[in-house]
């Protein structure tokens, strides 16, 4: 049997150190990679639902009105800032997820509690992401034993005896969007964004780095081709590709997991290609920068870990800190996600849309012209 | 008569790094000119400015008539290029790499068709068309690659090192060939390690520390050194230009030698 050669054995502990200091990505993944994602999940990974927008309607506008929405406001779940008057703008705040909870309070609940009778209050909430709906019902229910609690012992002291079973105070509460609350109907719309950001980015920027890698680029820039015309030929491809798993996976949810989409089938096509369009200019800038298809493995990577905690993917972006708020803001899945849930669960269109809409026009041009300029120099 | 390639006094400095250092030499067309010289020498650069695609930092070239300043465009379609890497496509076959090189140099149609039968006729493809590139021997991808460097019919073949890594028959009928498009009119510029293929070029230059430090026809330069093959000619001209590196001189000063 050999020894065990020390010797050997440090040689090429030594020359893997060597390798690993050489290799700035990987380097890169194995210090910083471990630091973000503690942070990211450490604070994104908060599932109390804190802070909720919410809007009032108002209709008593009394006294005791008032002290219940201060009692709302003091459950900290949600914040009710926005007083409206009327369904239909309820609707329009809950259509365009302004807020994600609306409280109504009927004209006669001063009276009502006053006057030793049961009031009830109608608390909508935004089924879409069933954890932020089930929290915000359950704090809405504790509020009401809480709040009919107090009643009941101050009408006790008030009359001497007890008033009846009947609770003072109620809470209706009643889910939209998503009514059965399955999570299945709020992640299989966002899977779409997902699944194109990854396959997509992911193969074109493999397509380009393999040219780099076996020299092939190194061919190309002696031919006259344009940067323009190897650029676009080399994306039309994918566009196609995005297409079809776009109509895959859109499929699949229908027709195999019955999540069918409330709004309009067209207008999803179109705001998927936009979507599609900022995800290519990702790829092609990925290219630019990897020289192997490893890295450029690495770096899709990279940036796909933080998207799917930050985009709202997983965990209601409102729930978070600012600052991961603000992060979440830099990947365009977060608009797209907020898009596709929109029309699959809301089944609203571009009036409630044009905001995300247009951000997301926004990442597609500054991504490509970046992209297109990173591109030209690695054929020059 | 209109030159090929017209070279006056080119730089390349890359930082402070010089690559290439006033390199100046003129090549009349339908002749073969060969780059010999050290690896790290600066061949690549030079012809990496001479296709279009380096700037020279400092000095003139004019390529078959045009400007490789202003006009590496014009240059690009009428050159051919083909590195020691043949750059093909592993995963398309003969057929489609050829197919996809026509395209980039704008043949359509029937010309594409009749300048690809041509190729296949004159590298003696044949039947290996249907075949995947990455099934190929060296020797085969070799002659892929040039073919697929012909299609166009250019006026100027640049070959980076073709025959590195290609067994001697396989040589042999390559610069056959490369002697053969030299008779049609085709001017050739290729650098080359191999001495006997160096013999065979009409104009040979030396490529030394960035700069050509002897420029001519094999047989002038051998008569100008008193030297009886390029082998020697080669080993002179390193071991005379070395003496001048300085790090040689405190070397001798230090007493080692």
């Amino acid at each position: 049997m050999q020894r065990f050669a020390w010797v050997r054995f440090i040689a090429v502990l030594k020359k893997e150190f060597i390798h690993i200091r050489r290799d700035r990505p990987s380097l890169i993944m194995a210090i910083a990679m471990p630091i973000a994602m503690l942070l990211i999940f450490g604070y994104a990974i908060n599932t109390n639902v804190e802070h909720l927008p919410t809007v009032v309607w108002d209709q008593a506008q009394t006294v005791d009105s008032r002290e219940l929405v201060t009692s709302i406001r003091n459950t900290q779940y949600m914040d009710p800032d926005n007083f409206v008057q009327g369904y239909q703008e309820i609707e329009g705040y809950m259509d365009s997820g302004k807020a994600r909870a609306a409280v109504i309070i009927p004209p006669d609940f001063g009276k009502k509690i006053q006057g030793m009778e049961s009031a009830s209050v109608q608390v909508l909430v935004d089924g879409s992401d069933p954890t932020v709906a089930r929290a915000v019902m359950s704090a809405v229910q504790m509020l009401g034993l809480n709040k009919s609690l107090q009643l009941q012992s101050e009408r006790i002291v008030a009359m001497g005896t007890a008033p009846g079973l009947e609770m003072p105070l109620n809470f209706e509460t009643r889910v939209w969007y998503n009514p059965d609350m399955k999570s299945m109907v709020f992640n299989i719309p966002a899977l779409i964004g997902l699944i194109l950001q990854n396959v997509i980015a992911m193969l074109t920027s493999f397509s380009i780095v393999r040219e780099k890698e076996r020299g092939t680029m190194e061919q190309l820039v002696v031919t006259p081709i344009r940067p323009l015309e190897l650029m676009l030929g080399k994306l039309i491809p994918f566009v196609f590709i995005g297409f079809v798993s776009l109509c895959l996976i859109l499929a699949t949810g229908i027709f195999w997991f019955g999540v069918v989409p409330i709004g309009s089938i067209p207008l999803l096509f179109v705001l998927s290609t936009l979507f599609l369009i900022t995800i290519l200019a990702i790829g092609l800038l990925i290219s630019s920068i990897a020289k192997t298809q490893l890295q450029a493995m690495q770096m899709t990577f990279i940036l796909l870990l933080p998207s799917i905690l930050l985009s709202g993917f997983i965990f209601p972006r409102e729930t978070m800190p600012t600052l991961l708020q603000l992060l979440g803001g830099l990947f365009p899945l977060t608009y797209f996600l907020r898009i596709v849930r929109g029309i699959f669960l809301k089944g609203v269109g571009m009036e409630y849309l044009w905001q995300d809409t247009l951000i997301l026009c926004a990442f597609a041009v500054l991504l490509l012209a970046i992209a297109a300029k990173k591109f030209k120099k690695t054929l020059d | 008569m209109k030159l090929a390639i017209d070279c006056q006094g080119l730089v390349k400095r890359f930082g402070t790094y010089t690559a290439v250092q006033g390199v100046t030499f003129q090549i009349p067309p339908g002749t073969i000119m060969g780059f010999v010289g050290p690896n790290g020498a600066g061949k690549t650069t030079i012809i990496r400015m001479l296709c279009g695609v380096l700037v020279p930092t400092e000095g003139q070239a004019t390529v078959l008539g045009f400007d490789v300043r202003t006009q590496p465009e014009e240059i690009k379609q009428r050159i051919g290029y083909m590195s020691q890497k043949f750059s093909l496509y592993e995963d398309l076959t003969v057929g489609e790499n050829l197919d996809f090189y026509a395209g980039v140099y704008s043949l359509r149609g029937e010309i594409a068709r009749a300048e690809k039968t041509r190729v296949i006729e004159l590298i003696g493809l044949g039947d290996r068309t249907s075949q995947l590139v990455a099934s190929l021997s060296g020797g085969w991808k070799q002659r892929v690659a040039l073919g697929c460097a012909l299609l166009h019919n250019p006026q100027l073949l640049i070959l980076d090192e073709p025959t590195a890594g290609v067994d001697p028959v396989t040589r042999r009928i390559f610069w056959d060939l490369i002697h053969q498009l030299a008779k049609g009119g085709m001017t050739v510029l290729v650098s080359t390690h191999y001495m006997d293929e160096a013999d065979t070029c009409d104009y040979l230059g030396f490529v030394f520390y960035g700069r050509l430090i002897a420029f001519g026809s094999p047989d002038d330069m051998k008569k100008q050194e008193t030297k009886a093959n390029l082998d020697d000619l080669f080993i002179y001209y390193v071991k005379h230009e070395a003496s001048d590196d300085p790090r040689n001189l405190v070397k001798r000063k230090g007493g080692l030698s």
